[in-house]
């Protein structure tokens, strides 16, 4: 880290800049990353700061996000702490390489600053990057402010690197929205963090003294196995990441869960949002409340592992539900967040309604009044038992 | 020209040890195979692998089996030089924390290898990346001029006038591949890395001290190896070691280094030959053992146009070595 931070009060700071000094503060050994627009800011801040001999690492401009994602890999395989970040097309770039960290259990971090995928190219902000990418097999939290980024960037190394978890995670964030915007953050000292965290220990790595195989060929006989084990690991981090959650609120005062509420006592409806727009539909919530309207915000932090349980648990009993999904699943059964709450409900014997919108893409602004219309809207259907598969809002016709 | 003296060099001192050893599900005669044995008893065991998809990756690696007793690590098709990109700066930055890897009493040498599909068609990106990053590695790649993994489909590396899957003869087109092999080794050097070499397993003492040297020089070095495939060069399996001499001698494939940039022709094929007049008098005799090039035959304005190439390219790499 850098003179630029001192810990325990407010500091305003753009929030890229803010994650470069957290990754630094969290002793990361390599980070090997390729230029892509919301992300630049991070990773510039990362040279300037081995440049400057603050952060003691190797940093790697490689020549692609496929060659970032490549040479992590490399990294984390001889049992380095291990970070990169891009957005859009470099994580799609990067998309043949999330599967093989996952399966390799490899606990690479990464920021993800969420833009849209081209055409027509589009470097504004929407989650389309990575709801491709939801299936990689990594850990997937959102953020919704630029202390979360800090708090969450923290985190994701401890639950990597946990013996029980060793997958790769990644931190979400809003390109421009958060990445670009300067708030107040409180940091925490450096020793703190690094004893939170620990060194980095490899259950193993590439050694001469004891040779070993990563990436074999995975025959018939073998492969379903693997894909299992993968499976059970990434459920089984849930409890992990919540423990791991618990153990940051008890040493550094802030709480997160998986799913978590906002104003739902009492409410008929609840608004699920995902990420940092889900702070613009809270005073939405609020102005409703005042209003007198029942309703209430779901935000959905935990992307992966799914939080099923947690999610009926918040959904159950209300008479409809209403999420928000920055993007779209073109000619599908309706955004990512809200098909997978669907069928996350689906079974239960009573299940609320669920209204799908979908908005806020390639970084068209969603505002307060936006987001009271969208829940307006949606109790609407909710009320004449009229939903749609999905709706797309705030189309110019 | 070449100033090594091979009598220094002799079988019974290459180590017995094997690093890649028996059991492995290669072809019956394969030359990249053999290639591994002699290149891990050159390395010795303080060796890291990164290995790009292909036969040696799938033939050496089916889980439970393992034919390497040295690390090694297989990630995709394409990125072999990225992967062990990684592997070499995270070893350096560990042993500059004094975290792991300080305490050895020999440099690590980290081998990436990849077929020439991985290497001069999909990863030439990633092996471009870190040569220009100056990485501390060695790249081999093993090139028997098509993907054979997938079916022998054509390669950039497969030869004008060689009939694969892809590029197969027929009624429209009688004559196969239809452009050069690139140059890969000149493409290496282009970019001013420490060392790049050619090499061939039918030359094993000269293959060695390649693989030594690269493995050792500081930066990041380049190794082309010409390793025969009976099965996807269609002729009898036992003709690996002899088509790769015949490959050499015959300027198909020269054995030289570009070692700081100061070329050195290893085999002077002109002074072995008996008719210096046709010094490319062995390529027919090269060619027609394979059943790809079968039909270049009749193709006598084909054969002409390669010999003229192979002339003109030699005469070129005569002129850089100084010859």
């Amino acid at each position: 880290m850098s003179g630029r931070i001192t810990p325990g009060k407010p500091i305003g700071m753009e929030v890229s800049i803010a994650q470069a000094e957290v990754v630094a503060q969290c002793d990361v050994d390599c980070i090997a990353a390729y230029p892509i627009t919301p992300q630049t800011h991070i990773v510039e801040h990362l040279a300037e700061l081995v440049a400057d001999g603050d952060l003691d690492a190797a940093f790697m401009p490689v020549e692609s996000e496929h060659s970032a994602m490549s040479a992590c890999i490399g990294m984390s395989a001889v049992g380095a702490r291990t970070f990169t970040a891009t957005s859009s097309q470099g994580l799609a770039l990067m998309h043949e390489m999330l599967y093989i960290a996952s399966g390799m259990r490899l606990p690479i971090v990464m920021s993800c600053v969420n833009r849209a995928l081209s055409a027509p190219i589009n470097i504004w902000g929407d989650q389309s990057d990575i709801m491709a990418e939801r299936d990689t097999g990594w850990v997937q939290i959102f953020t919704e402010n630029g202390q979360e980024v800090i708090d969450q960037t923290i985190c994701a190394f401890k639950i990597a690197e946990d013996h029980r978890v060793t997958l790769p995670t990644i931190v979400n964030m809003d390109g421009f929205q958060m990445s670009h915007v300067i708030e107040p953050m409180v940091f925490y000292p450096t020793g703190k963090i690094r004893d939170f965290l620990g060194v980095y220990q490899p259950l193993q790595r590439l050694d001469p003294r004891d040779p070993k195989m990563f990436g074999p060929v995975g025959i018939p006989e073998v492969y379903t196995e693997t894909k299992k084990a993968h499976d059970v690991a990434l459920i089984d981090s849930q409890a992990v990441i919540e423990e791991i959650w618990e153990k940051f609120a008890r040493e550094f005062g802030r709480s997160y869960a998986a799913v978590e509420p906002y104003r739902t006592e009492g409410a008929d409806y609840l608004l699920v949002t995902i990420g940092g727009l889900g702070e613009t539909a809270s005073v939405a919530i609020d102005e409703l409340r005042a209003a007198g309207v029942k309703v209430g915000q779901i935000r959905l932090r935990l992307w992966r592992p799914f939080p099923h349980e947690k999610i009926r648990q918040a959904l159950a009993g209300v008479k409809g539900v209403i999420v928000f999904d920055r993007c779209l699943s073109v000619a599908g059964t309706g955004g990512p967040a809200a098909t997978e709450i669907k069928a996350s409900l689906y079974n239960l014997p009573q299940r609320p309604t669920v209204v799908g919108f979908i908005g806020g893409l390639g970084g068209r602004d969603v505002t307060v009044g936006d987001f009271r219309a969208m829940i307006q809207k949606g109790i609407d259907y909710i009320d004449r038992g009229a939903a749609p598969i999905y709706e797309m809002v705030g189309v110019r016709e | 020209m070449n100033d090594v003296n091979y009598g220094v060099y002799a079988a019974r001192l290459l180590p017995q040890e094997e690093l890649f050893v028996q059991g492995h599900r290669a072809c019956q005669g394969c030359i990249p195979a053999l290639m591994l044995r002699q290149i891990t008893k050159a390395t010795g065991r303080d060796l890291i692998v990164c290995n790009a998809t292909g036969c040696m990756e799938i033939i050496s690696s089916p889980y439970p089996f393992n034919a390497w007793r040295v690390p090694w690590i297989h990630a995709a098709f394409e990125n072999a030089a990225a992967v062990a990109s990684g592997v070499s700066a995270g070893i350096e930055v560990l042993k500059r924390k004094q975290r792991f890897y300080h305490d050895r009493p020999n440099k690590i040498a980290v081998m990436a290898i990849g077929g020439d599909g991985a290497t001069l068609d999909i990863g030439l990106q990633a092996l471009s990346g870190a040569l220009e990053r100056g990485t501390d590695f060695f790249y081999v790649c093993y090139d028997n001029e098509a993907y054979m993994n997938t079916g022998i489909q054509r390669s950039s590396a497969t030869p004008l006038g060689a009939s694969t899957t892809t590029s197969p003869t027929g009624r429209a087109n009688p004559e196969g591949q239809t452009t050069w092999k690139k140059n890969f080794a000149e493409i290496c050097a282009a970019h001013r890395i420490p060392y790049v070499a050619t090499a061939c397993p039918s030359y094993p003492f000269d293959l060695i001290r390649k693989v030594k040297k690269a493995a050792t020089v500081n930066g990041p070095a380049v190794l082309h190896v010409f390793a025969p495939c009976p099965t996807g060069w269609r002729c009898e399996a036992n003709l690996g070691i002899r088509l790769g001499r015949l490959a050499v001698e015959s300027g198909m494939f020269p054995l030289y280094e570009v070692d700081a940039g100061k070329y050195t022709i290893n085999l002077d094929i002109e002074a072995i030959k008996k008719s210096v007049d046709d010094p490319m008098a062995e390529l027919s005799n090269y060619l027609f053992q394979q059943g790809r090039y079968r039909h270049l035959k009749t193709k006598d304005e084909l054969l002409a146009q390669i010999r003229e190439r192979l002339r003109a390219d030699w005469t070129a790499l005569k002129a850089r070595a100084g010859m």
